[in-house]
């Protein structure tokens, strides 16, 4: 059995996890404090996972910037090519926090929202 | 806006914002926070990454969302807001000085006053490194700024000083914005930030960690060009011959906050030198009564959830001394006694002695052509007298309380002012 060690990146507490594999599934988790940790260890074994915040840029608004984010983890190894997808972007102000900039990015199901509301530049 | 307000803010990031908040939900009728930037927040406007509200909303939010909810929730609750504008001073009487182009000058009296300055970073200057001042030397804070609001690049490749949090968060920003980070370097022989930032930001992005290595000298003249780092032994010093010359156009310092406590040594509160922050009481009130202190301007914390947490105390500790005030006048009343007519003022704020002496005016009811003391006293005790040739209803007598006597007059409901026989 293969073992491999993370650190839990489910909340601020990130746990030590030792993750038990058998052919590529997980069997067991120690040091978990709670079921996120498992979840983790499943996900991350398989499709490592990562939330993604940046931003595009915003025409007429208070800031030339927009701080935006991913609404669930996204895929690791295309974070760069996110990157790229969203440095073609540009909204218009005003921006209310939590719409959407940009829907299921890359195919992935996981959507791009403003992580706040900018107003336009009176 | 009102020239009178129950509680005022100093400040509008998450601790001066839960404070309001708080202050209000208890009771406070008007509450205003008064922060220098254009928009509240505080820092949290530049934290774009997630990892706030774990806890207090069981969510995982970027900061400026953090922020934005607790806004929101400010303005639907009655708080007021004063942008764009910086306080100058503050008195331990309430009155707060500030000033901005918008209206240049104006003085405020508040009840109770709640300190939410926040923290700022320490610099090259603080760590002392030495040699020539190219462009390209900042704090993480600076730089998260000028990358995450501004929208700029402060360089290509980089050098980061310190694995605090703001630090390697910004390694993984700079690396997602397409620049270089060539290390981080850490003084400490351990990891000073969270170790899911270890992982999610330099281990994720193949960014090197060097423990107990420091920046031994910052090389170019006009701009970095390189940094040289060194190993340190125990003591922090300098390993000769293991000194380092990394090519890199940006030295980012991540190296520590410091509580920003101006307003609060000026007005007298007093700061433990342990952590530059204010000594507080389970209510987060300061030395000076109906001050008192929210968030990161006490000590640093690790996570925004606590500074929020600890913003809600103070401001329900500052309703709760505005009601006091209201309700039972936070008051000494000037009583007169033996051969008193009147005295003016009728009363003094309890902790009026902490701005100076106090001066009474007085009359007699009869007239006593001999030396007479003029006391004042708790009931009990003597807390001040003077000596007077004669009293005349006619002549109106005039007695200073003292400053020293400050203790005497907090612990007192009413002083009594009396006329005595010399010698009696």
């Amino acid at each position: 059995m293969e073992t491999r060690k993370f650190t839990c990146l489910g909340c601020p507490v990130g746990c030590s996890l030792t993750v038990y594999i058998e052919n590529g599934e997980v069997e067991k988790v120690e040091g978990n404090q709670c079921n996120i940790g498992i979840d983790f260890a499943k996900q991350e074994v398989k499709d490592p996972r990562r939330k993604v915040a940046t931003t595009v840029k915003i025409k007429n608004g208070v800031h030339p910037l927009l701080p935006v984010y991913t609404d669930a983890p996204f895929p690791k190894n295309l974070i760069f090519k996110l990157m790229d997808e969203l440095r073609k972007i540009e909204v218009d102000a005003p921006v209310k926090m939590d719409d959407i900039i940009l829907e299921n990015a890359l195919g992935t199901g996981v959507n791009i929202r403003a992580s706040r509301s900018i107003r336009k530049n009176e | 806006m009102k020239e009178r307000y129950d509680v005022v803010v100093i400040g509008a990031g998450p601790g001066g914002l839960a404070a309001a908040i708080s202050a209000k939900k208890e009771g406070a009728e008007s509450v205003l926070i008064i922060d220098r930037d254009k928009e509240p927040g505080g820092i949290l406007n530049q934290c774009i990454h997630n990892g706030f509200g774990v806890e207090i909303f069981k969510e995982d939010l970027p900061g400026p969302a953090y922020a934005e909810r607790f806004i929101n929730e400010a303005e639907s609750v009655g708080v007021e807001f004063l942008l764009d504008s910086m306080v100058l001073d503050i008195t331990p009487s309430k009155k707060v000085y500030v000033t901005s182009k918008w209206f240049g000058f104006k003085e405020i009296e508040a009840t109770s006053i709640i300190l939410a300055m926040g923290a700022r970073e320490r610099t090259r200057a603080q760590i002392r490194i030495p040699g020539f001042r190219p462009v390209g030397v900042y704090t993480a804070g600076t730089a998260q700024r000028f990358v995450n609001i501004e929208g700029f690049m402060p360089g290509k490749r980089f050098v980061i000083l310190g694995s605090g949090d703001i630090g390697m968060i910004m390694a993984r920003r700079l690396t997602l914005e397409g620049a270089k980070v060539e290390r981080v370097l850490e003084i400490m022989p351990h990891l000073t930030g969270l170790t899911r930032n270890y992982v999610q930001c330099l281990q994720d992005f193949n960014i090197p960690l060097q423990l107990s290595h420091t920046v031994n000298r910052i090389l170019g003249k006009n701009r970095v060009e390189a940094i040289e780092s060194v190993q340190v032994d125990e003591h922090f010093n300098p390993i000769k011959g293991t000194e380092e010359i990394i090519p890199a156009d940006t030295l980012l310092l991540s190296v520590g906050l410091i509580p920003e406590n101006e307003l609060s040594k000026k007005v007298g509160v007093k700061i433990d030198p342990l952590i530059q922050g204010p000594f507080v009481d389970e209510e987060m009130q300061t030395s000076v009564p109906g001050i008192f202190a929210a968030g990161n301007v006490v000590h640093i914390f690790d996570l925004v959830d606590w500074v929020t947490d600890a913003g809600i105390t103070a401001g329900k500790g500052a309703a709760r001394y505005v009601k006091v005030v209201k309700e039972k006048g936070d008051f000494v009343k000037l009583v007169p006694g033996n051969n008193i007519h009147h005295i003016v003022p009728q009363y003094i704020k309890r902790d009026a002695l902490i701005n100076g002496p106090v001066k009474l005016m007085m009359r007699v009811v009869k007239p006593i052509e001999e030396k007479v003391w003029v006391e004042v006293s708790d009931g009990q005790n003597l807390i001040t007298r003077k000596l007077e040739r004669y009293v005349r209803p006619a002549e109106m007598v005039t007695l200073t309380i003292p400053q020293k006597a400050y203790d005497d007059v907090r612990k007192t409901k009413e002083l009594i002012v009396s006329v005595e026989r010399f010698g009696g």
